[in-house]
């Protein structure tokens, strides 16, 4: 299959790879860079775990080609902070305990970071409805809401 | 949280690490994308297998056409049921229950397909998407045989899903105490209905994922997979391939969730290991949501027909149950199918004072994927029932259904009490869970707000559910009924190496429950170091010589007895090597954060003095003492029994009228866990399973046509609860310890789930009192709902 050649930086790094127009930006990620921070659960748009930052607004790498992101600005989970120096809003999550088996978390933090950038957030209602699109099975949400309540009243200090 | 505190008895405080919130060691790597799933792992020269699976829910295979495929490009080969036959013995989900007929295990179709979406034939390619692309290009040929997924209809047996067994009714048991026929005639008073729990499926966010490798210099297959059973699947491997354990290694790495869809033999499973012994190369495969959705255990697939008789005091006097249990296509592999089915009518009774009791459940096999464990197991489906009669028994009194609880919930002096099916409880506090969930909910203020609500002709109702359950369980019972396997205990394998690290073994599988923390804290209260000084091992075959994994909420109780005797024993050789070297009498010495002292002195060593003295100072400890010390120490823990968790939830739900969506407002939980190592997760846990019982509820159906077609292939279609559809939830505990475990841990990973679907129930036909409906069949869908209420339109 013919390949296409794109360009794009993730995470601030420049990456200039050949694709096939098929590839999904989720596998792009995952197999051709090695960022494997970013989960694939239904490979349909709906549970929102491969969720990332696209020229920062977040969007489903399922649901989008490699080639599409051509000259775009991707950020991922491991844009954040780093297991020692953790990002503001890992360390609420972390506190909160608004995580078990993980999977679900980088799309989660993502979706996060955009909802806090964009959004008062000044109720659970909102926050609960800005989380609508990504599924999480065993949280039950609540740990989840707690954190970003928390990160969104401290929001002015750094959560970009 | 601070509401999240301990309730109900005394609050003790504990001083130790157990009982302590501590952080949890798996989130930095989870929370920066440096987790290890799966699918995550990169093996050289991995090639990649992708399924041709059925469209027909029962047909006849007459012919496979591979040679389009075998010619796709990046094709290594095309393999179909006899190319793993050759190599894979067979293997069978047997029990010594009467009544039980096992199923043969299908790693691909042989000559027929049972359900959509069983495996008939597996490519093997460079990459995921040339696999799939050359899948697509296997063309079967298959003769419709007659429909076979209707439950009931399949009893008759005019349609046969597995000819050899000669019926479809795979297992049939019957519990029986009393005169119940007697009672039921005698009794004033008698409530019954037929209720019906809709399939449901565990939907782990991470799909299933397997990748094996097999090193032929050394003959040895490892096989990294999404599974919560490592010992149980390499034990069952060991059998299918005639490997010894040492030549076989079954690896849970990270696991995205599992509640019991990761607890079974799988056929992909046999098939990736057939393949990377046949083809020399590492095999993968990575499921996506369809297949998860098609192919993954399914679960709650009950139709009940029950009935409960009381006297005009709202006595419960005797209880009667009829199940049909539709297990799927086929008697899943270790736990068979009548774990489920059998569990509905072994715990229908609750936590009630019931005298008479008769549950009779019939399995029966349908052409639909095979139904196996998932949170809960049985017990939602039974306290769905149970609590349906409970409340309408208040009904019918006239009394508040709470009351209606309080006089049957059995009390503290009657423990241990005998269940009508033979059950017994340990000391729970049934009533004390009643009671803290009302006083949390504020139960009397809130009836009066929902009657105002009422008043001004809002659809407001309040539903109540208590349960009890057994967990932890040890070797007497088994956790499926007759299966002959041991699940009743763990072992854990601790040591203190040359560098002076602590390092805990275990073969239980975490999956999202923080075990890695959880049996730290405990390794480290029983052996006197800090919590980050100890290692933890999981998830591994190789760890240690025997286990299965974590299901049944077993892993704290049992993994947390091992991690008990076993530290005991360490710090027992701890204090010995340190007496020969602090120059002390054993009884002398302490042992506090890693730091090995004498009492009342300044003498002290710390864990990596002491082990370099034990390991390699080879003068400072006596031969004869050294030579009878070990810095190593292993230990299986048995419960025996098991023991008793028990629990009452409430919620709050509100109806629109417009809609029929059912929004829940509130909900409360009062949960007897037991003593509780770590309440941080101890709360996410019981978050976690209350919504799903929310889901099983309101949203979740698997949904077959008449002829077993899925209807429900994708997150479109199968409703997962999202954050808009779940409550704050308020957890409170108990922290009773149990009499019948090492540490008084009990189990506590499934209650939120068993209550749930009851609790919510009940509420909305609390909000529906005021109409002439039954709500007996859950999901309670809008749809579902509306046919209720305007059965005019
Ligand atoms: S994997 Fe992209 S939305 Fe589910
Ligand atoms: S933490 Fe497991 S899916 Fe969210």
């Amino acid at each position: 299959m013919e390949r296409i050649d794109i360009g794009l930086t993730v995470n601030g790094v420049r990456h200039e790879r050949q694709v096939e127009p098929r590839r999904l930006l989720s596998d792009f990620l995952r197999e051709d860079l090695g960022l494997t921070g970013t989960h694939v659960g239904c490979e349909h748009g709906v549970c929102g775990a491969c969720t990332v930052l696209l020229d920062g607004d977040s969007a489903r790498s399922c649901l989008t080609f490699a080639v599409q992101c051509d000259g775009a600005s991707v950020r991922t989970v491991e844009g954040l902070g780093a297991p020692g120096a953790l990002h503001p809003l890992q360390e609420s999550f972390r506190r909160h305990h608004a995580l078990q088996c993980g999977f679900c978390t980088p799309g989660m933090l993502m979706t996060a970071l955009d909802l806090l950038a964009k959004y008062p957030l000044a109720t659970d209602d909102e926050i609960r409805e800005g989380l609508s699109g990504n599924l999480c099975r065993c949280t039950g949400y609540v740990n989840i809401v707690n954190a970003i309540r928390e990160t969104a009243a401290a929001r002015g200090d750094d959560t970009g | 949280m601070s509401k999240n505190t301990p309730a109900g008895m005394a609050e003790a405080p504990r001083p130790g690490i157990v009982g302590a919130r501590v952080q949890r060691r798996e989130d930095p790597r989870l929370l920066t994308g440096r987790g290890s799933y799966t699918d995550d792992r990169k093996a050289a020269g991995a090639v990649h297998v992708a399924f041709c699976r059925s469209d027909r829910a029962h047909a006849r295979i007459a012919g496979i056409d591979i040679a389009e495929a075998q010619q796709a490009p990046g094709v290594l080969g095309v393999f179909t049921a006899a190319d793993i036959d050759a190599v894979a013995r067979p293997i069978r989900a047997t029990s010594n229950m009467p009544d039980y007929r096992a199923t043969e295990f299908v790693p691909l179709a042989r000559g027929k397909v049972r359900h959509v979406g069983e495996p008939v034939a597996a490519v093997v390619a460079e990459n995921r998407y040339l696999a799939e692309d050359a899948a697509a290009l296997v063309s079967v040929d298959y003769d419709p045989l007659p429909d076979a997924a209707d439950p009931e209809a399949a009893l008759e047996d005019r349609v046969l899903l597995h000819e050899e067994a000669g019926t479809n009714l795979i297992a049939a048991r019957e519990f029986a105490r009393g005169d119940v026929d007697a009672v039921m005639a005698d009794a004033a008073l008698v409530v019954e209905d037929r209720f019906r729990i809709r399939r449901k499926t565990p939907a782990a966010i991470e799909n299933r994922c397997y990748l094996a490798e097999f090193d032929a210099g050394r003959q040895a297959l490892t096989l990294h997979g999404t599974t919560q059973v490592p010992g149980l699947l390499r034990d069952a491997l060991a059998e299918i391939f005639d490997l010894p354990g040492h030549r076989l290694r079954v690896v849970a790495p990270d696991v995205g969730g599992g509640f019991g869809a990761k607890a079974s033999l799988y056929p992909e499973e046999v098939v990736v290991c057939a393949l990377a012994m046949r083809l020399g190369r590492p095999v993968k495969w990575t499921g996506d949501r369809m297949e998860d959705l098609t192919a993954t255990s399914q679960a709650f697939d009950e139709i009940v027909r029950a009935k409960l008789a009381f006297d005009a005091d709202g006595r419960f006097l005797a209880l009667e149950a009829d199940v049909i249990g539709d297990i799927g296509a086929y008697s899943i592999y270790p736990w068979t199918a009548s774990l489920e089915p059998v569990q509905v009518v072994s715990f229908l009774p609750g936590p009630y004072r019931i005298a008479n009791y008769r549950g009779r459940v019939r399995a029966v096999a349908t052409s639909k994927a095979p139904t196996g464990p998932y949170r809960g197991v049985g017990r939602p489906v039974s306290t769905f029932v149970m609590e349906r009669l409970v409340d309408m028994a208040a009904r019918r009194l006239d009394m508040d259904p709470a009351e209606l609880r309080v006089r049957n919930l059995v009390r503290d002096e009657e423990f241990p009490y005998k269940s009508g099916s033979g059950i017994v409880w340990d000391r729970a506090g049934f009533q004390d869970c009643l009671r803290v969930t009302l006083d949390r909910f504020g139960y009397a203020e809130r009836r009066a707000e929902q009657a105002a609500a009422r008043e001004r002709g809002r659809l407001v109702g309040i539903g109540i559910a208590s349960y009890a359950e057994l967990t932890g369980i040890g070797s007497r019972i088994s956790a499926a009924p007759g299966m002959p396997i041991n699940t009743g205990t763990e072992r854990a394998t601790i040591e203190i190496d040359s560098t002076g690290a602590v390092t805990a073994a275990f073969g239980i599988a975490s999956h999202g429950q923080g075990l890695e923390t959880t049996l730290a804290q405990i390794v480290a209260e029983e052996l006197g170091v800090r919590v980050e000084d100890v290692g933890i091992v999981h998830g591994d075959s190789a760890a240690v010589a025997h286990s299965t994994g974590t299901y049944a909420s077993r892993s704290t109780v049992l993994a947390g007895g091992a991690a008990t005797l076993s530290a005991r024993s360490l710090r027992a050789q701890v204090v010995k090597a340190a007496s020969h070297l602090l120059e002390a009498a054993e009884t002398d010495i302490e042992m506090r954060d890693g730091v090995v002292s004498v009492a009342g002195t300044d003498a002290s060593i710390t864990l990596r003095e002491l082990a370099r003295a034990f390991y390699t100072e080879m003068r400072r400890i006596p031969k004869e003492a050294r030579e009878s010390l070990d810095l190593s120490a292993s230990a299986t823990y048995d419960p025996f029994f098991g023991t008793t968790t028990a629990a009452t939830h409430i919620a709050e739900v509100e109806i629109d009228p417009q809609t029929f969506g059912v929004a829940v407002r509130r909900y409360v939980v009062a949960e007897d866990c037991g003593r509780i190592v770590n309440p941080m997760i101890v709360d996410g846990q019981v978050h976690g399973g209350v919504a799903q019982g929310i889901g099983a509820a309101l949203l979740e159906e698997v949904v077959h046509d008449d002829s077993g077609q899925l209807l429900t292939g994708s997150f479109v279609d199968y409703v997962v609860p999202s954050a808009a559809e779940i409550p704050d939830i308020d957890a409170a505990h108990l922290d009773t310890e149990s009499p019948s475990t090492l540490g008084g841990y009990r189990g506590m990973g499934e209650g939120g789930t068993i209550g749930a679907p009851a609790a919510v129930a009940n509420a909305v036909a609390d909000a529906l009192s005021g109409m002439d409906i039954q709500i007996n069949e859950l999901p309670v869908t809008p749809e579902r709902l509306f046919r209720l209420i305007r059965p005019d339109l």
